[in-house]
């Protein structure tokens, strides 16, 4: 009988610690959960980030070159300081160079009302900042370029099986063409058809950017092509049934159904223009990364590497960029907000 | 026959596919009087739709022909409005501007900019969609959708109005809630309507005539029901209505022999 309250007692003492021990682990569970969220986002990626810093700093070390050991995460970041602060100083000089010239002027001018005056182009080098900004306009350009033209190559190969069929061969063909291969023959067309003495662009611009296009023209044309054909066929009956003209049926259900190919397109070509330009510039020698890497490769000297890699960074930084801006734009113009674009 | 508003005049089509032509129809003849309430009903893929589309100009028929007012008709236009099985509204326009889009279509060279407004408001009322215009068809229910589409159809005031399966991707609620705004519509505009369905009791209700198709391949009209009910009709008093119970039987009887003999065959 005693022992039979003990053992109540005993159980219900049990019980109580099993519901105590039931509640931590409830809290436990929700902040693994709140934990597991942020994990997900932030720690995870920025581990993995450490890992590869820590993995490059022990393998470059053990790496002699011609220019000396393979550049470890430090020396690139200094090198990064070290282009930025020449930047600086290259801007602040050419400020001076303007500014001693003006100082000259007034004084001219002061002595000779009439005399005439002038003042000189500052023409320092560019600097890695510079570059990445003629990079940029590059290309845009071709890529701009190359989506006037796609876009209305793909609507017309989308909407006539015909047109699709006579393309198709000449997008298979060229489609896998490497900038390598492109450039030489723009170069030489360029030089041959773009003569004129006061050139609005550099011929090496114009040779780079068309190299671009030439590039990215394909996957805007094959996705344009894609959406506009895959058009549903209830809208296009639709169109069918309102006899809507060429141009409203282009307007209203032509372009905005393909809006999403399209835009999945573009970003493909953005982001094969990007790496194809690099290529191009070096080749081309269009002052932009392109150039900065071959100049350092060419030039060789204990920082080289490091500063290559410094524009490796940045060439990969920027592509991610454009393309985030590309998807943000996507996310504007597509009118079916719940969908998920990545 | 021949002096019917819209002539189906032995209508036969074949498709081609990939072991030779499928014939869908054959010999379909249909005459429909202006005003006229038409369903159009039978088994799955007898060429229900395949009518519809030949009428609205869609497909063209490998023989025999379609008349609207003694013209032939061989390609889509306004004077033959479709409503869509899926409302067919295009997502990236407002209800408003769905319906725009028809009006402007049609209307553009005869009405003004602000008539071409009050047609489409009206149209959105009739329908009772006035409080969501500015909606996009994502935004609103399966049954808005399909008043939008209704009102897009009516606001080009077409000859004949073509309805493929209107609701049949409804609830039975949102569903009867449509048939009663369709038969006040009809009431009020006479219009001349084919409608498509898979309903034995929406049939009923709103036809003047059923018509019931036979099996394919080689469909043709198996049978045609005259609906005498008076009009206005009401759904709750003809639920215990002898002759609205026999034309229900008549339909289903003539779908379940169908049925059975497609079985045996
Ligand atoms: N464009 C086409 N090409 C080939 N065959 C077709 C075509 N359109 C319809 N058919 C065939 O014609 C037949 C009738 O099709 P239809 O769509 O008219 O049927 P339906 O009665 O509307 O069926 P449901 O009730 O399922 O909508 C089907 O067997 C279908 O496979
Ligand atoms: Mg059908």
């Amino acid at each position: 009988m005693i022992m039979g309250i003990f053992k109540r007692c005993f159980v219900s003492k049990q019980s109580l610690l099993q519901a105590d021990e039931k509640n931590t682990m409830l809290k436990f569970a929700t902040s693994k959960v709140l934990y597991s969220k942020q994990t997900k986002a932030f720690i995870i990626p920025a581990i993995a980030f450490l890992l590869f810093l820590a993995f490059w700093h022990v393998s470059a070390s053990s790496i002699i070159t011609s220019l000396g050991q393979v550049p470890g995460p430090s020396q690139v970041w200094s090198q990064t300081i070290v282009l930025v602060n020449e930047h600086f100083q290259e801007r602040e000089k050419a400020e001076k160079f303007y500014q001693r010239q003006v100082e000259r002027n007034a004084k001219k001018l002061e002595k000779n009302s009439d005399a005439k005056v002038k003042i000189r182009n500052y023409t320092g080098n560019p600097t890695f900042i510079d570059q990445i900004g003629t990079s940029l306009i590059t290309v845009l350009t071709g890529f701009f370029v190359a989506s006037l033209i796609a876009i209305p190559i793909g609507i017309f190969c989308g909407l006539s099986s015909t047109a699709h069929k006579a393309m198709n061969p000449l997008i298979q063909i060229f489609k896998p063409v490497s900038p390598l291969a492109w450039l030489p023959i723009v170069t030489i067309i360029v030089s041959a058809v773009y003569t004129s003495d006061d050139p609005m662009f550099e011929k090496s611009f114009v040779t780079s950017a068309i190299t671009v296009t030439l590039c990215c023209i394909w996957p805007t044309i094959i996705n344009t092509t894609l959406g506009v054909s895959s058009i549903d066929q209830d809208l296009k009956n639709v169109s069918r049934v309102l006899r809507l003209s060429w141009m409203t049926n282009i307007t209203k259900i032509v372009l905005p159904s393909s809006v999403p190919m399209i835009f999945a397109g573009l970003r493909l070509s953005l982001g094969i223009g990007w790496m194809v330009l690099i290529a191009a510039e070096m080749l081309a020698q269009n002052p932009g990364l392109g150039k900065f890497v071959w100049d350092e490769f060419q030039n060789g000297s204990s920082n080289s590497l490091a500063r290559i890699m410094v524009a490796v960074f940045v060439i990969g930084f920027i592509g991610f960029m454009l393309d985030q801006i590309m998807l943000l734009l996507q996310r504007k113009v597509s009118w079916d907000k719940t969908a998920e674009i990545r | 026959m021949s002096n019917a508003y819209l002539n189906i005049s032995e209508v036969t089509i074949d498709f081609p596919t990939e072991n030779g032509y499928y014939r869908a129809l054959e010999k379909v003849s249909l005459g429909i009087d202006k005003g006229e309430f038409v369903s159009l009903i039978g088994h799955s893929g007898c060429g229900k739709s395949t009518v519809l589309n030949i009428v609205a100009g869609m497909h063209q028929a490998t023989s025999g022909g379609i008349l609207l007012e003694e013209k032939e008709v061989n390609e889509p236009g306004p004077d033959r409005a479709v409503v869509f099985q899926n409302h067919s509204l295009l997502p990236w326009l407002t209800a408003y501007q769905n319906v725009e889009l028809a009006v402007d279509t049609v209307f553009k060279q005869t009405k003004s900019k602000s008539e071409i407004e009050d047609w489409i408001n009206h149209n959105l009322e009739l329908v009772h969609m006035s409080h969501a215009k500015d909606k996009l068809p994502s935004e609103i229910s399966g049954g808005m959708k399909q008043r939008v589409g209704i009102a897009r159809a009516l606001s080009m005031e077409p000859k004949i109005l073509l309805m493929d399966e209107p609701f049949g991707a409804l609830d039975a609620l949102t569903r009867a809630h449509l048939q009663d705004s369709v038969m006040e519509i009809h009431a009020e505009l006479g219009n001349t309507v084919i409608m498509i369905t898979h309903d034995v009791d929406e049939a009923v209700l709103l036809s003047d005539r059923i018509v019931m198709m036979t099996n394919g391949p080689a469909a043709s009209i198996g049978n045609i029901l005259k609906i005498d009910l008076e009009r206005p009709r009401n759904r709750l008093e003809l639920a215990d209505n002898e002759k609205f119970n026999h034309y229900r039987a008549e339909v289903l009887k003539f779908l379940h022999e169908r049925h059975v003999k497609k079985d045996a065959a």
